[in-house]
């Protein structure tokens, strides 16, 4: 097997909370705690959960939007975790990302051509002006929009095809990995399903790495080939697809797949026991001691309260967080 | 004289003056409610979906929109010749909704008591401002409206503010408001949409619950099919300010006939897995140059030479099962 693409480990991202006049630290939000997993090259690796979970923010801290708190973060073998003047032009030309809400991330002053030509400025890619031209076109053709859309701008397009922009716009060096922050949740079904399939074929064609981070399950069970389910800034289970879906261990995972409205008779039947007693999801400032889900878990015993589990592989590729699996 | 239907909408059509000409955005659409029925109103953005519920609501601005043919029954009487005042009389009585944003839909300065006061002071005639008849009933009322939607520690919700609470308590606020007054018809749109996975799915189920046990009918208006098919009786499907397809709901995700809920059908992704399908060529269309006859035809994978020239009436093909497509028009012509 080759050596990961991408390995993450024990990372953590606090947030302080300030008041008062002398801006003192008051409490932290506590985002991402101890999360650490690897992403092959050319494999898609989706981390789902609900708001709070940390997914968003794993995302941001690994591209050095962020700058974590604690852990470490290495890319093709190079530690990429705070990002110095050598490794920064390195990977921020193998790394890129696309944000959620096409319409806040592009700029609505710049023209198309502009927006994209940016990275070929900053990066140096093309000789002159003519040749930023036909890289731009180049661009917008691999996602399928008519060269001529250069001279366009956000306002003119749809959802759709902003977002097929900000995909061009990642893909302008010609990176190894990106990172996918819920790209198609702005959008409709019909709408989502085309940019899915481009994602693909072009995850296909230049053999990419994806973070893909979302809240929509079944999206996720067409998508990746590994997924992480995180709740309030853990990693709780980890494993293929496939056998998260057919096998659920961890209490929430079995909660959040049961909650999915879904369309089809064969759908409902896979679809696991609810194990939750409903309830809120707490807030990361001051997140549930031991297991952060036992306030919800119909299957809570004391040492959940008290304790962490571990993550504990249970089967080859299997990970899973949770006093009743391990100790049963 | 109880009407049969809880709402009828016949042949509506509504169009806004703009600057780029005029937005043609219903084009006769017809859709009913039966008393205790619980329907859906499935369609992406921009189809006119939101336009048919602020009709019905009267609270469509006209102008700019005009309304040049068409009737809205709400419980035998037609909203569009309705005074504001009579309007104002069925809202928060009898007919009732609940938003998508549970956030925009309460003020965030007034504690949640205040504006469930409000709401059942209204149902009793008082404009809300007479602040001195606030009594131990209303308040009582009020509690046990918070404690249908199990909320707990009612008493603490009515003094918190909006921000106070989290987006599913909001909501659940926002449903007790809502039946508080013991409403004959709800509408709902898009309520579960800006929850969380789990968060929404218990919203859902306590919504559905009350309706079921009060007996409450329900226009569901959503973009997830997901929602629709766990939630209601019978659907339609709306494409471009036209009803494409009629059925009840589980018709629709094991036979759906109209190419649109076919092709919308097949992008929705699977719990199940595989790949999902490339979904609808093209995009939805401009309302002011809106195409003829039936507005997919310029997306659809089965069209003929009739599709551009005249809309499709709602032909039957089985029991309660319509579709406005000319493929189902001929005796015997299926595709």
């Amino acid at each position: 097997m080759s050596d990961p693409l991408l390995v993450v480990k024990d990372l953590v991202k606090r947030f302080p909370i300030r008041a008062g006049i002398f801006h003192r630290k008051v409490a932290e939000v506590k985002a991402v705690e101890a999360v650490s997993f690897d992403i092959r090259g050319g494999e898609i690796f989706s981390l789902v959960g609900e708001s709070g979970s940390g997914k968003s923010t794993v995302g941001k801290t690994l591209l050095g939007i962020y700058r974590p708190t604690d852990g470490t973060i290495r890319f093709k073998g190079k530690d990429v975790t705070t990002l110095t003047k050598e490794n920064a032009r390195f990977f921020k030309k193998e790394a890129q990302m696309v944000f959620q809400d096409p319409k806040s991330s592009l700029n609505p002053r710049r023209s198309i051509k502009s927006t994209l030509e940016e990275t070929l400025i900053v990066h140096k890619i093309a000789r002159n002006g003519r040749e930023r031209e036909r890289m731009v076109g180049g661009l917008l053709e691999m996602v399928e929009l008519p060269p001529n859309y250069m001279y366009k701008y956000p306002s003119m397009l749809s959802g759709g095809q902003r977002q097929r922009v900000a995909i061009a716009r990642a893909l302008a060096l010609d990176p190894s990995f990106i990172v996918l922050d819920e790209p198609t949740s702005a959008l409709d079904v019909s709408v989502q399903a085309k940019i899915i399939r481009l994602l693909r074929r072009l995850q296909a064609k230049r053999q990419m790495a994806y973070l893909f981070i979302s809240h929509d399950l079944s999206l996720m069970r067409t998508m990746a080939s590994r997924t992480a389910v995180m709740y309030l800034g853990r990693i709780y289970e980890l494993a293929p697809t496939e056998e998260l879906f057919t096998n659920p261990l961890y209490p929430y995972t079995k909660t959040l797949i049961s909650a999915v409205p879904v369309v089809s008779e064969e759908e409902r039947r896979m679809k696991p026991e609810k194990q939750s007693l409903g309830g809120e999801i707490p807030s990361p400032i001051n997140p549930p001691g031991g297991c952060a889900f036992h306030p919800r878990c119909s299957l809570v015993e004391r040492v959940c309260s008290e304790q962490l589990p571990d993550l504990v592989e249970v089967k080859p590729g299997h990970f899973v967080r949770c006093h009743g699996v391990t100790n049963a | 004289m109880t009407h049969p239907n809880m709402l009828e909408i016949r042949d509506l059509h509504v169009y806004f003056r703009g600057y780029e000409g005029v937005s043609r955005v219903l084009d006769g659409i017809s859709l009913n409610v039966g008393r205790g029925e619980r329907v859906g109103l499935a369609g992406e953005t921009g189809c006119g979906k939101t336009v048919t519920m602020k009709t019905v609501m009267g609270v469509l601005k006209i102008p700019p929109a005009m309304v040049p043919h068409g009737e809205v029954i709400l419980d035998g009487q037609n909203v569009l010749e309705m005074s504001a005042k009579q309007l104002l009389q069925i809202k928060g009585t009898r007919i009732s909704m609940i938003f998508q944003d549970p956030m925009n839909a309460l003020n965030p300065v007034f504690m949640v008591g205040e504006q469930l006061y409000d709401v059942i002071r209204f149902a009793q005639g008082d404009s809300g401002t007479g602040r001195k008849r606030f009594g131990t009933e209303i308040h009582d009322r009020a509690i046990a409206a918070l404690e249908e939607v199990r909320l707990p520690d009612p008493e603490r919700i009515l003094r918190s503010y909006p921000l106070e609470l989290s987006g599913g308590m909001r909501q659940r606020v926002l449903i007790a408001m809502a039946l508080v007054n013991g409403p004959s018809f709800l509408i709902a749109d898009e309520p579960q949409t800006a929850l969380d996975v789990t968060i929404g799915a218990q919203i859902l189920d306590l919504l559905s619950e009350l309706v079921r046990t009060k007996g409450i009918s329900v226009l569901l208006i959503t973009h997830n099919l997901g929602v629709i098919q766990e939630t209601t009786e019978r659907v339609y499907v709306m494409y471009a300010g036209q009803i494409a397809e009629t059925t009840p709901t589980p018709v629709l995700f094991k036979n759906p006939k109209h190419p649109y809920s076919q092709g919308l059908l097949a992008s929705v992704p699977r719990l199940t897995g595989g790949e999902i399908a490339e979904g609808i060529r093209g995009t939805v269309p401009d309302y002011t140059v809106a195409p003829s006859g039936c507005r997919f035809h310029p997306r659809c994978d089965y069209v003929m030479s009739i599709c551009s020239q005249r809309k499709p009436p709602s032909f039957p093909v089985e029991p309660d099962h319509y579709v406005g497509c000319w493929l189902y028009g001929k005796e015997g012509g299926s595709k």
